[in-house]
This record gives structure tokens, C-alpha cells and sequence, in this order.
């Protein structure tokens, strides 16, 4: 394993993300697909406000893939087929109560924190990494840097013009109840990341 | 919310919060864990040299902060945001009040801002009938309790599990269990709902990047994704400090700031915002964004040479997290809305003399703040100068005054000193004064107070002064008031022991008080003329070293004076001299006169170590003091031997109540070595430890590390 694959795997982990190693993007939409189609059903939070569109949750699970290529959005529908997956891209605000998964494509990854690094100007895909259960994002390994210094220029790049950039460093948390570690404040209460070795 | 008229309310205000067990116990429990946390997440990391860094850049930024300004709001223009420069507190919540009302605006959503406390804007908007929902847990939860903040980076942490679990159970109409994940699970639930119906969202900013217009915001629960994300509108709010040249300075910051303010390696968003971004709900499918800065007297202070530093500040929490005084009374107590060291500064430049007026006085200048601070911001000094500055505006009071004179006066205050001999005789009893005369009585009895000596040690210098014939150097005793009058025989024991290494030594009979408690009250004047008399008093005695053996006066004669006189031109050179050869009895005995196992016949009895705030931080000597005892006995170590004995000079009297409290948890870490002696490097840290030992009555024997090492010599 490269040291910085290494050192990226270590520290994500310490935030409680989940890291797996993958070889293809397939394998990514595979595992999206089989995570969601065993997950538990996702814990409804609003009954959202009256006249948005009112989610069915009853047996489907929802992943939301906002953002994908065409090609990557056929490849992930096409794993999900024939399971209880739902798999979207759009229509993000009728779904604030909450959904499932949230399937993303970061542009990197800072070593000496184990963070993503994702550019999130679309709104469906801001809301879709907020509102879902668990976020599964899939980082290349040849985008890992040491630490956000090091990654100047891809971040400058990223904000260049009207930008919205994440770093996303483990499930969301809060400690403001006697400082006891609570995951999953407002947003993820899972991250997961797919290690592409490209 | 800190509201107390006077110091007596101030003090009563403490009482109640010493008397909040759940407070007490929740304080030390993080400030242990804190501490482990930290040395973790800084581990790997090259602390110096960032927090240069980033006081670097943060004096930069406040150069200028104009250029900075305009070249931010050119480019976050260039990004459809609208920019606003507000004077105060008013005109920044009338401007946001007013982009809800052209917005037709009901709901408004919040993630966390100080500066928006700073304004009061809730008020404000809540006024005028908006609804507002902090979305922040911490900041929901003391929403709902109609409560200020009482820490910077986590703003509940006074309360318990059960006061929440109350509140949400009385929200939500549901019995509730006390389980804080369960707890914050309720939060996730019951505002999601908020973030969907809200129209605008109110975020801070931790960083403002005038490079290319964008701002940062780091928070752990996502919650400013969200404002961020969810409302047609959104409003950011930021002090003008937090404009930043480039990218890598927020960068920079952001690797103390997660790191100092709660041991974390980074917080899980951090969220980078420049323009008007993509929003479904907008009519022309775009966010409608503004920034709003604040400037609330900054660019004033700007001006301030020596205040200034305050910008440097990145809001991390860490001079709270450390401060024993806020470890004892919380943040309620410890500040007005800003808290802990930070905060005593920032209420008087944000919020007004009278606010801050009675706060100031609760620094006890122990300099852990200062050692932690993720901008190098002085905050004991500026704390002090602050003092002087209010006492001139408002008069002194008349004690200040009137030690200031007997002070300048240094036969004045000597004879008085010795009168003291006289006067106390009714009311001795061992070493120890029976009874106080009755303006020291009050709530003092904590501790036994010494009786001033029969013969001070000036008196006795001539006779014990060793004869040296070619010395290898030449050393001047500073003694201190406490030492020449209350404490002799510890200088003795000094001179003692350097005598062995062929060390002349000299006492100049012109020294006087070192002036530290002056300072303390600020009485700036007095304490600038004394540091002149001292100055003089040595400069000619022609010495290679002036040794001290009390810290408090050593990093008093090191530290302040080249400052205090740095604009005298007649001092400026003589000052310089003179602090260069200042260094406390540790350091010359163990780095210079490098004694040795051998010089001791090390004994078995066990020491334990009282870690003087002024020696350990200040001039930063750690590990000379440890080394000698164990020459000469067995080092006991206890637990937090650095964090302070609560005696401070002035602060003991001022704050009996807290200054006891102090003084009790270090004595039961201390008796918990099982050790029956003590000793400290400083007479005001030994005085306080023994008088406290005394009324404990634990058989300690408590005495300066100089005397230990006396009576275990060869
Ligand atoms: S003054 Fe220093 S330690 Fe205190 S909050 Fe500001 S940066 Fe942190």
C-alpha cells in the first residue's frame, strides 16, 4: 500500500469513517447497491413540510446519485436492479426527512486528516450528502495529497468562480451534551469511503 | 451573561457558581481530558511555528484590513454576493433585519456565530417577529433556555444530560430519556423540519479569503451545511478580523484551530462558500447571498499597538479550556459574552468598561492561557495593561492608592514592613499569626498567615556573607519584599548552597518590591517607578548574574520591565542590561553553577513539587527544579503540578472564595503522593501552600527548593 493511502486509511479511520479498497468504479456501484439493499430502513426525521412531495418509504430504500455521468448513472441503476433499492438523481427537497445513502465522487483527499475534499456546487448533491443516512463517496488514490497544503492548487482550482467545496472529514458529530460523543448531528451518521486504485 | 454592578455582586455572582456541583465536577473533567486530547492531536504537529504563522498573518491582515476588505468584496461581488460593512452592532442587525423584510422573510435559520452574539441579533430579529432557530445543538439548547453562551466552541457545556433531557422532554411532549445521543437524535428530528421551512439562513465565518472571495466555516454536525444549503437566502456574518490574504492562511489556522479548541485533528465539515450558489427554491434558481461585516470598534483597536494582537485570535476556546479560574465558575461567570482570557479583553473593547470592569480582575495571571494560545496573543499582559487602563478612567480605588505610595517610597515601605514586626507580636502563634488585623480578616481564614520575621534578611546579609577570593562569578541577590521580610532563612539557605561553588555574592541594600503586585491592581505609574529604583539599585553592583529565588519576580524583572521602560531613554540600555542578567535559583544552580549528585547527601524522604505558574510557563524552566530535589530526596510527582496554587498576589484577596478552592484541589493532589514535604520556587505559591497546610493540618512541611537543598548538602 502507497504511505499516503496508508496514512489516508489510518486517519479516516480514527474519525470513525469506513474505508474499503476497490478496484473499479463497478465495484463501487456494487457495493452502493448491496450497502443500501441490507441497510436498515432509514429512520424518518419530518413527515418534511405538508405540501413537498410526501416520500413512500415503506419498503424501498432510497439512494440518491446526484451528479454522475450518464454512464455512471446507468452502471449504478443497473446494480441496483432487482433489489429494494431506489436509486435517484433529482428532486433532492422532497426528500428533507431523509433517505438512505448518498452515493458521491469526491475530487480528494487530505492525508494527515483523513478528509474528503468535494466540490458541491450542485444543491441536490449538497442535500443528498446531508439528509442521508450514511454517505458513500468514492476518492481516487492518485487525488490523495498530505494534507490541504499540499493540495493548494486543486482547492484554488475548485473555488475558482462561484463554488461551493467540502471537506467532509468522518460522519457528522457533536459533543454538546456533557461533551459526549454523539454521532450523526444533523447529517451522515456513516461515512464510507471507496478507495479507487486508479 | 455577566451583569454584576460591583465586585461584592461579582464575588456573590462566584459563590453561587462554586456552589454548582455539577459545574464543578463537569469543569474538571474536561479540563484533565482536554488536556490529554491536545497533546494527542498535536503530536505530529510543529506547534511554534504554526502559531507564529498564524500571528503572522493575522498582523498582516490587520495592517491591512482595508486592502483586504476591498479586494474580498470585489471578488465575492464577482461572485453575485452582496457586501455590507457595518459600524456597530445596531447597523449590522437593522441591515439584516432589512434583507428579511425586502425577502418577505418568516423563518430564519441559524448556525453558530459569535459575532451574532456579539450583536445580539436574535434580539433583535426576534423583535421584529421573526422566528429564529439556532440550529447548532449547544446554541439550540441554550436558546430554549434564554442563556448566553458559556464557552466559545461548545455552548452548553454547563449543563447536564438531565437539564436537556427536561428541556426536549417539555418540547417535544414526550418522556425522554437522559442519554445524550438519544438526546441529540430529538435535535437531528425536530429541526429538520426548521431547515425545510426556513427562507434564510445565518452562518459565521471562521475565515474570510479575500484572494478569492470566499468564506470558511468549520462546525462538526453539519448544521451549517445545511443553513448553508436549504434557505432561499443566506446571510454570513463576520468581524473583520476574519479576513485572511490567501487560501493557505485559513488553511494554516485550521490546523490549530479543530486542534486547540478540542483535540480534534480537523471538524467533520468544513465548508467553503464563495457566490450566490445553485438554489432550486430561488426564483432565478440562484441563492441570494450577503456578507455582513462587522466592525464594532475593530478598526480602532486596529490602531492600538499593543492591543492590536487581540485579531489574532481565531475563536478556538483554548484560553478558557485551560484557565482555572473558568475551570472553577464556568463561562457565565468568566467573562460576558466572549469568555474566558479572550473574552475578559474582548468585553471591554466590544461591550464597554462597565461590563468589563469587574471581570478583569478575574485573571490570576498564571499564564496558561497565554501558553496555549493558538495566536501567541498575550493575554495576562493585556489583561494587566487593561486594568491600568480602567483604574485611570475611573479612579483608583483607595487601597491601590495607597500601597502605590507606600510602594514608591521604598524607606517608607521598609519601615513599615518592620513596624509590622512590632505590631503583630499580640497576635502570634508559632510562625503563624494567630489572628488577622481586621481588614485582612475577611474570608481569609482559609489559610494561616506567616509573621513577618524578627530580622529581615537585609539586616542579616553582612554577617553571612561568604568571603571568595577569586570567584568564578559574581552574583547580586534580588530578594523580594516576602523573602527579605517574611521568608530570610530562604535566602539564606541560597546563598547557603551557592557559597560551596565560589560564587561572590553581593545583596544591593537600594532593591525593593519588584512591583508585580502594583501592576496586578494597575497602578501603572507606580509600577514603572519602581522597576527604575531596582534598575538602579544593580547597576552598579557590577554582577554576572542577578539571582532570584522567587519566580514571580523573576519573570516580573525578565518579562515586563524591558517593556515597561522600553520609552525611557534614559532606562532603555539599563534595563536591557539588567533583565539579561536576571535568572531564578534553579536555573543558576543547576545550568551555571551545574551542582551535582555529588555536592548532595541525597536523602530518602519524598518531595513533592509544586510547579510555579511563573517559572514553568513564563520563563519556561521545567525540568532544573525536578532534577535537584532529586539530588537531594525522592521526586514525588503529583497530579497537575503546573496548574496554579490559586494564590496570584492580589487575586487571594480579592477572590478568597476561588483562590481557596484552588488552593484545596492542589493540596489534596499534592497529599495524595503521600509525600510530607513540598517544596516551590516562588515565596507567594509557599506561603499560600503552607498557610494552607497548616489549617489542613496534613504534618506537610512546605519549603523553598533552596532550603532543601541547604540541608541535604555535602
Ligand atoms: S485568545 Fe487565543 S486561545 Fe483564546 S480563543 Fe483566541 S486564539 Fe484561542
Amino acid at each position: 500500500m502507497s504511505d499516503l493511502k496508508k496514512l489516508f486509511t489510518e486517519k479516516a479511520e480514527l474519525v470513525s469513517a469506513k474505508v474499503t479498497s476497490i478496484k473499479s468504479m463497478d465495484e463501487a456501484f456494487a457495493y452502493a447497491a448491496k450497502y443500501v439493499a441490507a441497510k436498515s430502513p432509514c429512520e424518518l426525521l419530518i413527515p418534511s413540510s405538508p405540501d413537498a412531495v410526501q416520500p413512500e418509504f415503506s419498503d424501498e430504500k432510497i439512494l440518491a446519485a446526484p451528479e454522475l455521468s450518464d454512464d455512471q448513472y446507468a452502471a449504478l441503476a443497473k446494480a441496483c436492479e432487482g433489489t429494494s433499492v431506489k436509486l435517484i438523481k433529482s428532486g433532492m427537497r422532497g426528500y428533507m426527512a431523509g433517505i438512505d445513502a448518498g452515493f458521491t465522487i469526491a475530487d480528494g483527499g487530505l492525508c494527515d486528516t483523513g478528509s474528503i475534499v468535494q466540490q458541491s456546487n450542485g444543491e441536490e448533491l449538497r442535500l443528498a450528502t446531508m439528509v442521508s443516512e450514511t454517505h458513500i463517496a468514492v476518492l481516487s488514490v492518485s487525488s490523495l495529497y498530505e494534507d490541504s497544503i499540499a493540495a493548494e492548487k486543486l482547492l484554488l482550482d475548485l473555488m475558482d468562480g462561484v463554488a461551493y467545496t467540502a471537506f467532509i472529514t468522518g460522519p457528522s458529530r457533536t459533543a454538546d451534551i456533557e461533551r459526549t460523543l454523539a454521532i450523526g448531528a444533523h447529517g451522515p451518521l456513516e461515512l464510507h469511503i471507496l478507495l479507487l486504485e486508479d | 451573561m455577566h451583569n454584576a454592578n460591583n465586585l461584592k455582586e461579582y464575588r456573590e455572582d462566584m459563590q453561587e457558581a462554586l456552589d454548582n456541583e455539577f459545574l464543578r465536577k463537569s469543569m474538571d473533567a474536561f479540563a484533565v481530558g482536554y488536556r490529554i486530547n491536545r497533546a494527542k492531536a498535536f503530536a505530529d504537529i510543529n506547534e511554534p511555528v504554526l502559531i507564529k504563522q498564524i500571528a503572522d498573518c493575522k498582523d498582516y491582515a490587520v495592517k491591512n484590513n482595508a486592502a483586504l476588505l476591498k479586494q474580498f468584496t470585489e471578488e465575492a461581488e464577482k461572485r453575485g454576493v452582496h457586501v455590507h460593512l457595518a459600524k456597530d452592532a445596531e447597523e449590522a442587525n437593522a441591515l439584516i433585519a432589512k434583507i428579511a423584510k425586502d425577502n418577505n422573510v418568516k423563518k430564519i435559520i441559524k448556525s453558530k456565530s459569535m459575532t451574532s452574539e456579539e450583536t445580539l441579533l436574535n434580539h433583535y430579529l426576534e423583535d421584529e417577529k421573526y422566528e429564529v432557530v439556532e440550529t447548532d445543538l449547544g446554541e439550540w439548547i441554550i436558546q430554549m433556555r434564554h442563556e448566553g453562551p458559556s464557552h466559545m466552541v461548545m455552548p452548553a457545556i454547563h449543563l447536564s444530560r438531565y437539564q436537556v433531557q427536561d428541556l426536549f422532554s417539555a418540547r417535544t411532549g414526550r418522556e425522554l430519556e437522559p442519554d445524550p445521543e438519544k438526546l441529540t437524535k430529538v435535535a437531528r428530528q425536530e429541526l429538520r423540519r426548521d431547515f425545510a421551512d426556513a427562507d434564510m439562513g445565518i452562518s459565521g465565518a471562521n475565515f474570510c479569503v479575500a484572494e478569492n472571495g470566499h468564506i470558511g466555516i468549520a462546525t462538526n454536525e453539519g448544521n451549517a451545511r445545511l443553513t448553508t444549503t436549504a434557505p432561499r437566502i443566506h446571510v454570513a456574518i463576520a468581524g473583520i478580523d476574519k479576513l485572511v490574504p490567501k487560501l493557505t492562511d485559513a488553511l494554516t489556522a485550521l490546523k490549530v484551530l479543530p486542534r486547540n479548541a478540542t483535540g480534534q485533528t480537523l471538524t467533520s465539515y468544513v465548508t467553503w462558500i464563495g457566490g450566490a450558489n445553485e438554489c432550486a427554491i430561488a426564483e432565478d434558481q440562484k441563492k441570494e447571498m450577503h456578507i455582513v461585516f462587522l466592525d464594532n470598534g475593530r478598526s480602532k483597536i486596529a490602531e492600538d499597538e499593543m492591543f492590536s494582537q487581540i485579531f489574532r485570535c481565531v475563536r478556538c476556546g483554548a484560553c478558557a479550556n485551560v484557565c482555572p479560574v473558568y475551570r472553577l465558575v464556568g463561562g457565565h461567570k468568566m467573562g460576558h459574552i466572549y469568555i474566558g482570557a479572550i473574552g475578559l479583553i474582548l468585553t471591554y473593547f466590544f461591550h464597554g468598561e462597565e461590563k468589563a470592569k469587574n471581570l478583569v480582575h478575574n485573571c490570576i495571571n498564571c499564564g496558561a492561557c497565554k501558553s496555549i494560545c493558538a495566536g501567541g496573543i498575550d493575554l495576562p499582559g493585556l489583561i494587566k495593561e487593561l486594568r491600568a487602563r480602567i483604574n485611570q478612567d475611573s479612579g483608583m480605588p483607595i487601597e491601590t492608592t495607597l500601597l502605590g505610595k507606600v510602594l514608591k517610597n521604598r524607606k517608607l515601605f521598609h519601615s513599615l514592613l518592620r513596624f509590622g514586626k512590632w505590631a503583630q507580636t499580640p497576635m502570634k502563634k508559632g510562625p503563624y499569626l494567630r489572628h488577622l488585623p481586621l481588614m485582612f480578616m475577611k474570608d481569609q481564614g482559609f489559610r494561616s498567615f506567616p509573621t513577618i520575621a524578627d530580622k529581615p534578611f537585609r539586616d542579616r546579609f553582612s554577617e553571612i556573607k561568604p568571603m571568595v577570593h577569586n570567584p568564578k562569578h559574581r552574583v547580586a541577590l534580588f530578594s523580594g519584599c516576602v523573602q527579605d521580610f517574611v521568608y530570610p532563612e530562604q535566602m539564606e539557605a541560597a546563598v547557603k548552597v551557592m557559597a560551596r561553588h565560589n560564587v561572590a555574592i553581593d545583596y544591593p541594600m537600594e532593591q525593593s518590591c519588584c512591583g508585580l503586585p502594583v501592576q496586578m491592581m494597575g497602578e501603572k505609574q507606580v509600577t514603572i517607578d519602581v522597576a527604575k529604583q531596582n534598575v538602579d539599585a544593580f547597576e552598579g553592583t557590577n554582577c554576572d548574574y542577578i539571582v532570584t529565588l522567587c519566580a514571580s519576580c523573576a519573570s516580573h524583572l525578565k518579562e515586563s520591565y524591558v517593556e515597561l521602560l522600553e520609552g525611557d531613554r534614559d532606562y532603555k540600555e539599563k534595563v536591557k542590561r539588567f533583565s539579561a542578567k536576571i535568572i531564578d535559583f534553579s536555573s543558576y544552580v543547576h545550568d551555571v553553577l551545574g551542582v551535582t549528585t555529588d555536592d548532595f547527601n541525597k536523602s530518602d524522604e519524598k518531595v513533592a513539587y509544586h510547579s510555579s505558574c511563573h517559572l514553568c510557563r513564563e520563563l519556561k524552566v521545567i525540568e532544573q527544579p525536578r532534577n535537584l530535589i532529586d539530588m537531594a530526596g525522592e521526586y514525588a510527582p503529583s497530579a497537575e503540578e503546573d496548574v496554579c496554587c490559586g494564590f496570584g498576589g492580589t487575586f487571594t484577596v480579592k477572590f478568597p472564595e476561588l483562590s481557596s478552592t484552588l488552593l484545596d484541589k492542589k493540596l489534596t493532589n499534592i497529599e495524595a503522593t503521600k509525600a510530607k514535604r513540598l517544596v516551590a520556587d516562588c515565596p507567594g505559591c509557599l506561603l499560600h501552600l503552607r498557610g494552607g497546610s497548616n489549617v489542613r493540618e496534613n504534618g506537610m512541611k512546605v519549603t523553598h527548593i533552596a532550603e532543601l537543598l541547604a540541608e541535604n548538602l555535602k
